[in-house]
């Protein structure tokens, strides 16, 4: 993927993200999930059934690569079993940390491919994932 | 003003982040060096030539301070880890045992966490209550609404002599004269206005001052707590150990040593003291009017460029001090600073420590450009250059 497309499909996120939602629902988990350097703050609500994600939604404030991030991760976990859904999150933080992983699982979350070159914005782009991590693994 | 004293600057980094920290002049790194290649013993050990170089530096700075505050005993000048040290000095050394259940503490929504949480601490420890005087449109303290916050259970007024966020300056002398006129204390947490213009402690009439070394030229890890002497007589150190104790045996019989070293327990930073005095030096040969001038004028003119950015909401328009704080509209502010930075431009994204603010300016989140008196004409044009295409800030932010 170029870097155009890259930078479309981040700023598309960002600018309308999937999911956004006001308030807590009921029949959700919820985490927040904020980073220590910065401002980014997200709370994200997750509805599992029957071992599989029914739905995740979001809300809170963050910088254009954890709010596209959180978008993107959003509808690419919507669907999956846990197990499935952990194992795509286990690619996507060998991806943000330069290491080995299965790219072609991971759809258009790899648009972050190259942040691991950027050490103040891998948490950024991690930061969702580290929330719904700590929910999954509750869960399980 | 006075660039090439800068090593940093040399780098041709755009440093607009002075709120935060200032950059270091080199006969400020200089005098370190020098502590440490040419006399780095201890202090107040003066058995040796050597060690009595050391207390003729670490002592000449606090005379130094002194000066410079216009403080009236050197035994007022207390050297600290930083203003958040001292700040929590004044409130749990002395207001700890001085405020009573019911008492109340009034402070602004503006404040830094250093001059909120400690006091919040001292609420639920004590029952005390922390009250806000109300900020006026432009976020200012006037003294309508101190009185107006006044109680006659009011016991101790705590202000920053100007803010790191919004940049105001308080009327400090009106302050102290109500509120000693009712036996009010007045803290000042002057790591924002310190560095940036004269301060006079006893035309000001503080009862309290906290300052930090490294705002100001000087070196992190040191700062200073001044007192009046008959309040800091009655300060409680919150640390103790060598140095501060006169005598003390086997049966718990404890004496300690008087005012200044009771209250500066353990080695002191005696680098960062030197250094602090040197830095002061080297503000005073400026001159503290001259850099409040420049400051202001720099700030003028930052304002009337920024301002003609339609994409551009600026925070504070009044403000007295160096900094302005300002969004690029539908642009979270750390992005901006994201984009900044690729162009060796250092700013401040976020609330800047003082997370109550945001209820009062209805924004969470802002940059901050904060600036000193080495900071130029040239630098704002250059960042107002950066700003003034949104798209292209959206393009390369990320």
């Amino acid at each position: 993927m170029d870097e155009e497309t890259k930078r479309e499909i981040i700023l598309e996120n960002y600018m309308h993200p999937d999911n956004r939602r006001d308030g807590d629902q009921e029949g959700y988990l919820k985490e927040n999930t904020n980073n220590e350097s910065c401002i980014d703050n997200l709370n994200i609500y997750v509805k599992i059934n029957n071992n599989t994600i029914e739905d995740i939604y979001f809300n809170g404030e963050a910088c254009a690569i954890s709010t596209s991030s959180v978008s993107i991760m959003i509808h690419n976990l919507i669907g999956k079993t846990i197990k499935e859904a952990l194992d795509y999150i286990d690619n996507f933080e060998k991806m943000i940390e330069g290491k080995e992983y299965d790219e072609s699982i991971l759809n258009d979350a790899i648009v972050y491919n190259e942040i691991h070159k950027q050490n103040n914005r891998k948490n950024c782009a991690y930061l969702p994932y580290r929330g719904i991590k700590k929910i999954l693994e509750k869960y399980l | 003003m006075n660039r090439s004293d800068f090593p940093l600057l040399k780098t041709g980094v755009i440093y607009l982040d002075n709120g935060a920290t200032t950059l270091k002049p080199q006969c400020v790194i200089d005098k370190i060096t020098e502590y440490y290649q040419e006399y780095s013993a201890n202090a107040h050990r003066g058995d040796y030539d050597l060690s009595f170089k050391v207390d003729e530096a670490y002592e000449g700075a606090r005379e130094i301070v002194r000066k410079f505050i216009n403080a009236r005993y050197k035994e007022e000048i207390i050297f600290t880890s930083g203003t958040t040290d001292s700040l929590n000095m004044i409130v749990f050394g002395f207001f700890k045992r001085f405020l009573e259940s019911g008492d109340e503490v009034l402070i602004t929504k503006s404040e830094h966490a250093s001059n909120v949480i400690p006091w919040f601490m001292l609420e639920r420890e004590l029952g005390a209550k922390v009250k806000y005087i109300e900020l006026d449109d432009n976020h200012y303290v006037t003294m309508e609404n101190v009185s107006k916050a006044i109680t006659p259970n009011t016991k101790v007024i705590s202000l920053a002599g100007i803010t790191n966020v919004i940049g105001d300056e308080r009327p400090i002398k009106e302050i102290t004269e109500y509120a000693h006129e009712r036996n009010i204390f007045v803290v000042v947490d002057g790591a924002q206005s310190v560095p940036h213009r004269d301060t006079d402690v006893q035309d000001l009439d503080i009862d309290f001052l906290a300052l930090s070394g490294h705002k100001m030229c000087g070196p992190t890890g040191v700062g200073v707590l001044y007192g009046k002497k008959e309040l800091l007589e009655s300060m409680v150190p919150v640390r103790y150990g060598g140095g501060m104790n006169e005598s003390f045996d086997s049966a718990n019989e404890v004496y300690l040593k008087e005012l200044p070293a009771r209250l500066e327990a353990g080695t002191p930073n005696i680098a960062g003291v030197i250094g602090l005095g040197e830095a002061i030096k080297y503000l005073e040969a400026i001159g503290m009017d001259k850099i409040k001038e420049y400051e202001c004028d720099l700030r003028r003119y930052a304002i009337d460029k920024l301002i003609s950015i339609p994409h551009i909401d600026i925070i504070n328009l009044e403000a007295d001090g160096g900094i302005i704080s300002f969004n690029v509209d539908d642009i979270f502010s750390q992005d901006v600073a994201y984009y900044l930075n690729k162009y060796h431009v250092c700013v401040r994204a976020g609330n800047h420590c003082a997370k109550i603010l945001k209820g009062e300016v209805g924004v969470t989140s802002t940059i901050r450009m904060s600036l000193y008196f080495y900071n130029t004409k040239e630098e704002i044009d250059y960042v107002i250059d950066l700003l003034k295409d949104k798209e292209r800030i959206l393009k390369e932010m990320i």
